[in-house]
């Protein structure tokens, strides 16, 4: 048994794994796929406390090794339940089960999806969930953006210096993001507003050729031929297979505070599934942290 | 990985007799830079399948040929003809299952 699992090998996984071992505890990160988490698709991190320009990718990797140098153990496999065993936790994963005494659940977050028939086929053959990862293969080519929020204004930003043309598809008539990205996009030439509108087919051969949207006011139907589709309609926290220890608000997110206590003892949680008002690195960092903390003090008062 | 070029893709992929995964990635990309080390460990441990390596920046016409607009990408040729892909981050699991078809 460890002292201390952590579900998720993303940068608040990771900096709890730190802070648990300097605290000498033993403890388990399981990572589902790779190390890093979204930040890996970050090319240039700006704004993290140290360095003006560090990648993702060099972040994650220095942090973990970090974390290994302290003695933290790392296991690739996916997390999908979690359970009262005895006078422990059980985290389930896909290879079988591991107990420890204390539990933090780093998941993350994961693109929303539009949820329409092919998605998940067409994804690299004209669906897209990060304008900055995908973005070059559609230069001098026409693309939509689906979203209202700043990811998707910003995408269509850095899509218009690219593409031949963007449509940016709203289901509303306004925006949530910031007015003045929206004020931008009016200035580009090359933008066209599709709002009141969703996207209710992808139309595909091999790859996606074009896509029918519903205008949501008279139900009317308009095909706009394009190569590619950058959808930001926002992320979804991927604490479903703990639902049933931990409370989630409407939108999934893990209801904890910022000592990151959830309501069953001795499981925390840290990172972009958790309660809160900003997801940046240097939030979920200071989660790992905290949730380190509070769970080694959980564990010395058992 | 051996890295393979528009001039050396019919020889090293196209015409292998063995099955070869291919890799589609590039520097800037950090997903791709963080399979690589589990490619280069299954590569190692793998004689029945040919690992290969395309930068996307520099071939975009193998990208295009093969409708790559993702990365990473890896696609499984066997024969001369593409029989699997799998696009975003992989975990080696589900790696080993696409070299196992």
């Amino acid at each position: 048994m460890h002292d201390i699992i952590v579900v998720g090998g993303g940068p608040a996984g990771m900096t709890a794994a730190i802070y648990a071992r300097r605290a000498s505890r033993s403890v388990l990160v399981l990572e589902a796929v790779a190390c890093g988490g979204q930040i890996l698709n970050t090319p240039d991190i700006e704004n993290y406390p140290i360095e003006a320009h560090v990648s993702g990718y060099d972040f994650t990797t220095r942090v973990e090794a970090q974390a290994r140098g302290l003695g933290a153990e790392f296991a690739f496999e996916k997390a999908v339940g979690l359970r009262r065993g005895g006078d422990a936790w059980v985290v389930e994963t896909n290879k079988g089960g591991h107990r420890a005494k204390a539990v933090i659940l780093a998941t993350g977050a994961a693109n929303r999806k539009l949820g329409l028939p092919d998605e998940d086929r067409l994804v690299g053959r004209g669906v897209s969930y990060c304008a900055t990862c995908d973005g070059n293969f559609y230069r001098n080519k026409t693309v939509a953006v689906v979203g209202g929020g700043n990811t998707a204004l910003e995408d269509a930003l850095y899509l218009a210096d690219l593409a031949e043309k963007v449509y940016l598809i709203h289901r509303r008539d306004g925006f949530r993001g910031e007015e003045t990205n929206v004020a931008r996009l009016r200035e580009r030439p090359n933008v066209e507003f599709v709002l009141n509108a969703t996207v209710s087919r992808l139309v595909a051969e091999k790859r996606l050729t074009a896509v029918e949207v519903t205008d949501v006011r008279d139900g009317s139907v308009r095909t706009i031929e394009l190569r590619g589709l950058f959808v930001a309609v926002g992320r979804i926290p991927e604490n479903q297979n703990f639902s049933s220890v931990i409370a989630l608000d409407a939108a999934g997110y893990a209801i904890a505070g910022e000592d990151c206590h959830t309501a069953a003892p001795g499981v925390f949680v840290a990172g972009d599934n958790r309660v809160k008002p900003l997801r940046q690195l240097v939030t979920a960092t200071a989660d790992g942290a905290m949730a380190a903390t509070e769970a080694v003090k959980f564990i010395n008062e058992l | 990985m051996l890295a393979v070029t528009k001039e050396t893709f019919e020889s090293e992929v196209l015409k292998s007799d063995k099955p070869v995964l291919a890799d589609f990635n590039a520097g800037w990309c950090g997903p791709c830079k963080a399979m690589k080390p589990v490619l280069e460990e299954l590569a190692a441990a793998t004689p029945g399948v040919k690992f290969v390596s395309i930068d996307i920046d520099d071939q975009d016409e193998l990208s295009d040929d093969y409708d790559v607009a993702s990365i990473p990408c890896l696609v499984l040729f066997k024969g001369g003809e593409e029989v699997k892909r799998h696009v975003g981050l992989t975990s080696r699991d589900d790696i080993v299952a696409l070299i196992s078809e």
